[in-house]
């Protein structure tokens, strides 16, 4: 017959116990200490893997990680978001794909992130921009490089700027990124 | 529609961190306070009140689904009837609303708000990227999700469209900060200059650390009624201070998740849909936004907020306002940023779109008898944020909307020095008040107005 367990494993990890005060002896008076006592706090780290899917806007990842710049277009009104958008917001129309790579674009708004959330804070300082294309009736959210971030300055709205592709794609919105157009055509 | 009266409300004190109490003794903090300025005792107050609406934010921060039940056991109202409301940073001014909604549909007759978020329990940084979940995760937080950065580029372009500065911007952290100095349930209570706003650590250019609020560990609540209501709570003891104070306006107005999403509206359109009563009705107004329009500004691109917009003139018509710099003696505003207190003055018709920066340093919106060590040309108009708003107070997410109905009310009541134990921010005769609560980049944006009944 098989031995069941009567105890349950033990592993290691658990709580990291930084303070843990109590009263030696547990009389009335000590037992009302206990009002007095400062919190316990204890680590608890977690983690998780989740399976994220870029559903309808699917195509537009797999064209950064082919060089290519898509944007969604209500085919009725022309009306043409920059950010992918499976149907448009005023017909309720499914869109189609439109290929903007090479389209005139311009810095709308930036900034320039010199802290930000932990998972970016190894990469500041880093500047966001607001992209405008001709033609197109929204923005794109996405990182500007070849600016000096310790130099921002609001003359840097309307630049003229091209983008850039990772050549080893994450699979992000940061496979495209953006940078001043007179640099692109130095390079 | 029934009337609705706001008769009382509590709020914790707000702190960097409150290891002291689990989240749902912090409410119990605010909420005793709000049964006990009314004279009633806890089991009495159990007994009279018909249900309660829930509001805190994330469930990231309190690691915790339905955190909302354990407030409401632990508060004894089991089992009464409650939900749980969220809406990003208007989750306070959404749960006040859903109160609101509860009495003024004859559903409930005394009905309780409460509202908390503990942002403590994981560093700024995590805190930040907890709060950058509330923005598109496949196309705005994996660029570089900050929320601070997305307002930043907001005033970046209010600067470049509008000729708005710095300055302007830290005149209303010198603002705030000093305002809360006379608050004690404020988390910072400094006295700041435009250097000190402008000298601080750069966080996301042009916003300094003095430009944007903190997190903050706390809870408020408040209790709304009908006449029943009153008259039930009276018949048991209770003793509601007069004038009453009423919701006399609701407002709120949505927008994009994604504000590279927002629309860019010609003239024609931000004059039919989007103009308040006095825009339209003024020529000169008109003939001057026809100007900004030729000159290549559209509506609401990413420099202002469509939401707050809609939110503001919704409220202003039920409560019968057009002229709100006039008509308020006071807003609450919900200034996560001083650059966004500037775009909302715009939104709320304080003052037309473009002249935010100006208005911010003309003087109207601060308050009487404190000296701000600035020279502003004109008197106090509507003071905003007389509390010190979320930039000195603090802002834990789901109980921010809440305070700032609970400080309007003390307000109304003329009952601040007996809650602060200081009179500064007394308004005297203060009537009628607006509070305005604000989510992510514009997405929901509450209005509410309240109004001395004398």
């Amino acid at each position: 017959m098989t031995k069941l367990p009567k105890r349950r494993p033990e592993s290691m990890g658990g709580a990291i116990v930084h303070n843990l005060p109590f009263p030696k002896v547990l009389d009335e008076a000590s037992l009302a200490q206990l009002k007095q006592q400062q919190p316990i706090l204890v680590e608890h780290p977690y983690q998780i893997t989740y399976l994220h899917s870029y559903g309808q806007d699917s195509p537009w990842f797999a064209a950064l990680s082919n060089k290519r710049l898509l944007a969604n277009k209500d085919t009725v009104s022309g009306y043409t978001y920059a950010t992918p958008r499976g149907h448009d917001m005023y017909s309720g129309n499914e869109t189609v794909w439109l290929d903007i790579t090479d389209r005139p674009a311009r810095v709308h708004a930036f900034t320039v992130c010199h802290f930000g959330s932990e998972e970016f804070l190894p990469e500041t300082p880093f500047v966001l921009a607001l992209i405008e294309f001709e033609g197109v009736n929204t923005l794109l959210l996405t990182r500007l490089m070849g600016v000096d971030p310790q130099a921002a300055d609001l003359s840097w709205i309307g630049m003229p700027v091209q983008p850039r592709f990772l050549r080893n794609s994450k699979i992000k919105p940061t496979d495209v990124y953006f940078v001043p157009k007179d640099q692109v055509e130095e390079d | 529609m029934r009337p609705v009266y706001i008769v009382s409300g509590g709020v914790s004190k707000f702190s960097k961190t409150r290891p002291d109490k689990t989240f749902q003794a912090i409410v119990k903090e605010a909420y005793d306070y709000a049964v006990k300025d009314i004279g009633l005792d806890f089991a009495t107050f159990t007994r009279l009140v018909d249900g309660s609406v829930a509001s805190y934010f994330s469930d990231h921060f309190t690691r915790q689904l339905m955190a909302g039940i354990m407030v409401q056991d632990y508060l004894g109202l089991c089992p009464k009837p409650s939900h749980r409301v969220e809406g990003g940073g208007a989750t306070g001014g959404l749960c006040f609303q859903e109160a609101w909604k509860s009495v003024a549909s004859g559903h409930m007759d005394v009905c309780v708000a409460y509202g908390f978020e503990t942002m403590s329990h994981v560093e700024t940084w995590k805190g930040n990227e907890f709060i950058a979940l509330a923005s598109d995760v496949s196309f705005d937080y994996p660029v570089g999700g900050f929320y601070s950065g997305y307002y930043a580029m907001m005033v970046t372009r209010h600067m470049k469209e509008f000729g708005t500065t710095v300055e302007q911007m830290a005149a209303v952290s010198v603002k705030n900060h000093l305002n809360a100095y006379h608050n004690p349930y404020a988390q910072k209570r400094n006295r700041y200059t435009i250097e000190d706003v402008r000298n601080a650590p750069m966080v996301a250019w042009p916003l300094t650390r003095l430009d944007i609020c903190v997190m903050s560990d706390g809870a408020a609540a408040t209790i709304l009624v009908s006449e029943e209501g009153l008259q039930r709570l009276e018949e048991a003891g209770a003793s509601i201070r007069r004038p009453l104070v009423k919701i006399t306006g609701i407002g709120r107005g949505t927008d994009a998740m994604r504000m590279a999403d927002r629309p860019h509206v010609d003239y024609d359109q931000f004059m039919r849909d989007y103009a308040t009563v006095q825009e339209r009705d003024s020529e000169e107004t008109r003939a001057y936004y026809r100007r900004l329009w030729d000159h290549g500004t559209r509506y609401p691109g990413v420099h202002s907020f469509r939401a707050g917009r809609t939110a503001g003139n919704m409220a202003w018509k039920m409560a019968g306002i057009t002229d709100p710099l006039h008509e308020l003696d006071f807003i609450e505003l919900h200034d996560a940023y001083t650059s966004s207190e500037i775009q909302t003055y715009e939104d709320l018709g304080l003052c037309r779109y473009g002249e935010g920066g100006e208005f911010a340093v003309s003087g109207k919106a601060f308050m009487p008898g404190i000296d701000y060590g600035l020279k502003l040309p004109h008197e106090p108009v509507c003071p905003v944020n007389p509390s010190g708003g979320l930039i000195a107070c603090g802002h834990p997410v789901g109980a921010t909307g809440l305070m700032q109905a609970v400080f309007a009310l003390w307000q109304l009541q003329d009952s601040i020095a007996d809650h602060f134990r200081d009179s500064t921010l007394q308004l005297k005769g203060a009537k009628r008040g607006a509070i305005h609560s604000h989510a992510g980049t514009g997405t929901y944006v509450t209005v509410s107005v309240l109004e001395r009944q004398d």
